[in-house]
């Protein structure tokens, strides 16, 4: 199977820093803050690889970390250290050493996210297609027709009425914002997509036809996916493997129906059984 | 009172107005500016003795590059009699000895307008500087300065397109009518200051350098000779100029010179009906003058 | 034909400066005792005035504000601007230190801080406590009475040893560890060298991000009445900033440039400023360091006390802003550094009484266009 991402050693930390940061955070330490400079170790040494099509989970409650990990990947926030090399075809590109244009580039027209707060993925004062119409006119597409009917596809695609194409996405209930999400993330047929608690804080019946929706999308397009979650259905249902983050660390790691059967880790199966 | 010694009076300001370190700093920024092309210059504007809004960018440039010998037009909405030419047109001459000034574009070794490029097309020896009440296209997206010059910098102009998306989707046209952003060599896009969509294609490949003087935001930004300038448009609704034909479709003429091919006013006569003229006072005078003396010759 | 209404444009603007050039005269019509305003009186008389131009034309020449004052009927907007044109004529030659406020020559000083400081309270001139009642006798002030009130108000007054230089409120809490240090450079004194190492808005342009000294000297000659709406927005909600007013001093201020030869700091004159620091809520210095008060600092030319406290106030929202990030307009270093400037808005806003109908006849199209399509079927 290729290989569509390598992270190695990923950390960032919030504050100044100083030499006893690491040893001083960490799940052992039951903490994230540094008593000693007052650093947010948000997260350290993080690694894992993702192949192509693959579901991979990054799981843990709040403060764990996992966010803080898409966000770096995606460029919202420079990590502190570490790195992470993203093969498109035969191109590889070591993402923290590109310039920001070049980052910039690789988010409009390689990566797609979708966060759990449609506030940040969408803009609220342009149509549901004006948004997705942002996005294809960030990776060079001029043709208005043509933007329009993709547009329209993905819509319907994320099964989002098409009377509403022209309507802003502030009237919009929360389930129909994710979607209209999705349909701006997939624009581009990214290889790679990152998914931020997405179904988070919306009806069950909407969040079961949401995740359906990501499966679907995986099938069709084999597009790899990173997704974090707090809630083990969401990776159960989609994930094959998952990674355990607490206090910005993974602690454990491995196909998803073993950690779930079979936790390892005593946080994880404390997780697994507060679950059930 | 002997602080009064040293004032008032023309005679008693440095030729061209503006000290000669504010002028080197003028002309160091339109070098950057040609250098590159629609890239937005800062530079300290100096206060002028007219108000912020009625061309003190423009003027800056003008008296950084005037020498003697120079010929000057100045014009105002395509008129050299606007009131506020006029004061330019003063102002410069009061400042400027052996500087002359005229109203034929031809004549001109450099033009200031504002809201208008002449019609006639510029040679390679003639400088056209416009002025500009906002500079950056992108401030209708984006109000913070310090945003704008990274999307510049990075030729991100996505938000600015869905705009005129937008346009299209709602009133199935795009309703940009004057200061229309227009992309300058394949990379920054400018505000080509208020002038018509009429004029923006004579910026695109023209023989004369062009510069934009921003006063009161303090920009300077160029486009050189020959340099590609594309108004944003999409490639299946092309950018349109401003349409002048009547309800059958004819194009309408200047009711004063008969010209077909210029950019029109439009106002009401007293007896209340809709009158077109062109807007470039000159070059309907240099229309007028040629019908006049083709009639002299038939006769 | 309104077209050859714009015809005859040098005529109508010689004609709108004898007219007005008329207003200014034409108390002379028939009125044998009608004298032209002096510069003297105004300076005197409506020293405010002139106060408020020297500051906000960002020049320390009371006499040419006077001028100006007097050219512009009075108009604060336009004198100062009239101030800041000539200012553009003239070249930059040299430039002063960082100079020292403790050793400005005082007409004015209170703390609001302490009952009592260092030094003293002075109140000196100020309406701050005069009933706001019209002085009817005024309208018709005979000039025997006038020339009195000075010589008798000067004759009762007490001999008074009134020390050069009087100490900071702030020195004495800054020694205390109440306040971050000093930021540097440190004032000089004559005799000493130093150069300016603050940011010259008038040779520079503001590119955001830009320095506190950038902010300060914007603000200093900022047009009083924006200054004044922004720093109140902080004041009453849209903002935290809750000052004490520590001290805020008038009075002349001794200059000092550098000796064309010698190189060494002489003082040339002196301008008369406010100054206002404000202290307010406090923050920690740094993660785990000890919390200390912040300070707001405003200062212009002339006595201004209302710009001088705004400036305070704003300055200390901003240093907020860039540290945090703005979260309402008051710090906002853009928002309120580019909507101060009188010279600029007053500009822009009289520009609109410009022609503009080519672009006018832009817009008709446009609309006239996007009228047709909507009434065509779909």
């Amino acid at each position: 199977m290729n290989k569509v991402l390598e992270v190695r050693n990923l950390s960032k930390i919030y504050g100044p820093g100083c030499p006893h940061c690491i040893e001083s955070t960490g799940p052992e330490a039951d903490t994230n803050l540094c008593p000693h400079c007052g650093s947010v170790v948000a997260i350290h040494d993080v690694s894992f690889d993702l192949f192509e099509g693959e579901i991979l989970g990054v799981m843990g409650e709040s403060g764990s970390g996992k966010s803080t990990v898409v966000k770096a990947l995606y460029f919202d926030q420079a990590p502190s250290g570490g790195e992470a090399i993203f093969f498109d075809g035969d191109t590889q590109h070591e993402l923290f050493a590109l310039n920001a244009a070049r980052q910039r580039w690789l988010r409009n027209h390689r990566f797609g996210m979708v966060y759990q707060n449609p506030n940040l993925g969408l803009n609220f004062n342009i149509s549901a297609g004006g948004n997705i119409a942002e996005r294809l006119l960030m990776s060079d597409l001029m043709d208005y027709g043509a933007i329009r009917e993709r547009a329209k596809a993905l819509l319907a695609r994320t099964e989002v009425l098409l009377s509403r194409v022209d309507d802003l996405p502030k009237h919009f209930s929360g389930g129909m914002q994710q979607r209209v999400q999705i349909a701006k993330a997939l624009a581009t047929q990214p290889p790679l997509l990152f998914l931020d608690e997405v179904t988070t804080g919306l009806d069950l019946s909407v969040q079961a036809r949401i995740l359906d929706l990501i499966l679907e999308i995986q099938q069709e397009l084999k597009t790899a996916m990173v997704v974090v979650t707090h809630d083990l259905g969401v990776i159960r249902l989609l994930t094959g493997r998952a990674i355990v983050m607490k206090y910005g660390r993974v602690i454990e790691t491995g196909l998803t129906d073993q950690i779930l059967e079979d936790p390892q880790h005593a946080y994880t199966q404390r997780l697994v059984a507060s679950a059930l | 009172m002997n602080a009064m010694s040293h004032t008032t009076g023309g005679n008693a300001y440095n030729f061209g107005f503006l000290d000669e370190y504010a002028k080197k700093e003028i002309r160091r920024a339109v070098l950057k500016a040609i250098a590159i092309p629609g890239y937005q210059v800062p530079y300290a504007s100096r206060e002028m003795p007219m108000g912020r809004g009625f061309g003190t960018g423009g003027l800056q440039l003008t008296l950084a590059l005037i020498g003697p010998g120079e010929v000057v037009k100045v014009i105002d909405q395509g008129s050299d009699d606007s009131v506020n030419a006029v004061n330019l047109r003063q102002f410069i001459e009061m400042t400027c000895p052996g500087v002359s000034t005229t109203t034929r574009t031809a004549e001109a070794s450099l033009i200031q307008s504002r809201h208008r490029i002449p019609e006639r097309p510029l040679t390679p020896t003639q400088i056209l500087v416009l002025q500009v009440p906002y500079p950056d296209p992108l401030v209708v997206v984006e109000p913070s300065e310090d945003k704008r010059k990274i999307m510049h910098g990075e030729a991100d102009y996505s938000r600015l397109l869905v705009k005129l998306y937008e346009d299209i989707v709602q009133f199935d046209e795009i309703t940009i009518s004057h200061r229309y952003p227009t992309r300058i060599n394949g990379h920054y896009v400018i505000d080509p200051s208020p002038i018509p969509r009429w004029d923006v294609p004579r910026l695109d490949h023209a023989a004369a350098l062009t510069l934009f003087g921003a006063g009161r935001e303090k920009k300077i930004y160029a486009v050189p000779p020959h340099t590609r300038a594309e108004p944003l448009a999409f490639s299946d609704v092309p950018f349109r100029v401003e349409d002048f034909r009547d309800a059958a479709g004819r194009r309408r003429a200047c009711a004063r010179c008969g010209c077909t091919d210029s950019f029109l006013d439009e106002f009401s006569s007293d007896a209340g009906e809709k009158v077109y003229q062109c807007s470039d006072t000159d070059w309907c005078d240099e229309k007028l003058l040629r019908k006049e003396s083709l009639r002299g010759e038939a006769a | 034909m309104s077209y050859v209404a714009i015809k005859g444009g040098g005529r109508a603007i010689t004609g709108a400066a004898a007219v007005t050039e008329f207003l200014r005269t034409e108390q002379g019509l028939g009125n044998p005792a009608a004298e032209p305003l002096e510069i003297d009186t105004i300076l005197h008389q409506l020293r405010h005035l002139v106060d408020r131009v020297v500051s906000e034309g960002g020049v320390y020449h009371p006499q040419f504000a006077a001028l100006a004052v007097k050219q512009s009927l009075g108009d604060t907007l336009e004198a100062a601007f009239a101030l800041r044109a000539w200012r553009s004529t003239r070249p930059r030659l040299t430039a002063t230190p960082p100079l020292d406020t403790s050793r400005m020559r005082l007409i004015r000083r209170i703390s609001s801080a302490f009952k009592e400081i260092p030094g003293g309270q002075m109140l000196g001139p100020t309406p701050d406590y005069a009933l706001r009642l019209l002085r009817l006798e005024l309208i018709d002030e005979s000039p025997d009475a006038f020339r009195a009130v000075a010589r008798d108000w000067l004759g009762s007054c007490p001999e008074a040893q009134l020390p050069d230089s009087f100490p900071k409120v702030l020195d004495a809490l800054r020694a205390e560890g109440l306040l971050p240090p000093l930021p540097h450079p440190r004032p000089l004194s004559p005799g000493e060298r130093g150069e300016s190492s603050a940011f010259d808005i008038t040779r520079e342009p503001l590119v955001f991000p830009v320095p506190r000294s950038a902010a300060l000297a914007t603000m200093a000659r900022a047009e009083t009445g924006s200054l004044l709406a922004i720093a109140y927005s902080n004041m009453r909600g849209y903002g935290d900033v809750h000052p004490t007013v520590a001290e805020l001093r008038v009075g002349y201020l001794p200059v000092l440039l550098p000796h064309p030869v010698t190189g060494e700091l002489a003082e040339v004159g002196e301008v008369l400023m406010t100054e206002c620091e404000v202290v307010a809520m406090y923050a920690a210095t740094e993660p785990g360091g000890k919390p200390v008060f912040t300070v707001g600092y405003g200062a212009c030319f002339g006595h201004n006390e209302v710009k001088a406290i705004s400036m305070a106030i704003l300055d200390r929202a901003l240093q907020k802003g860039m540290q945090d990030g703005p979260a309402n307009p008051s710090e906002d270093p853009e928002f309120v550094l580019l909507h101060v400037d009188g010279v600029d808005s007053m500009g822009f806003a009289s520009h609109y009484k410009m022609p503009h109908y080519v672009t006018f006849q832009s817009d008709l199209d446009r609309l006239r266009t996007t009228q047709q399509k909507s009434g065509e079927p779909a």
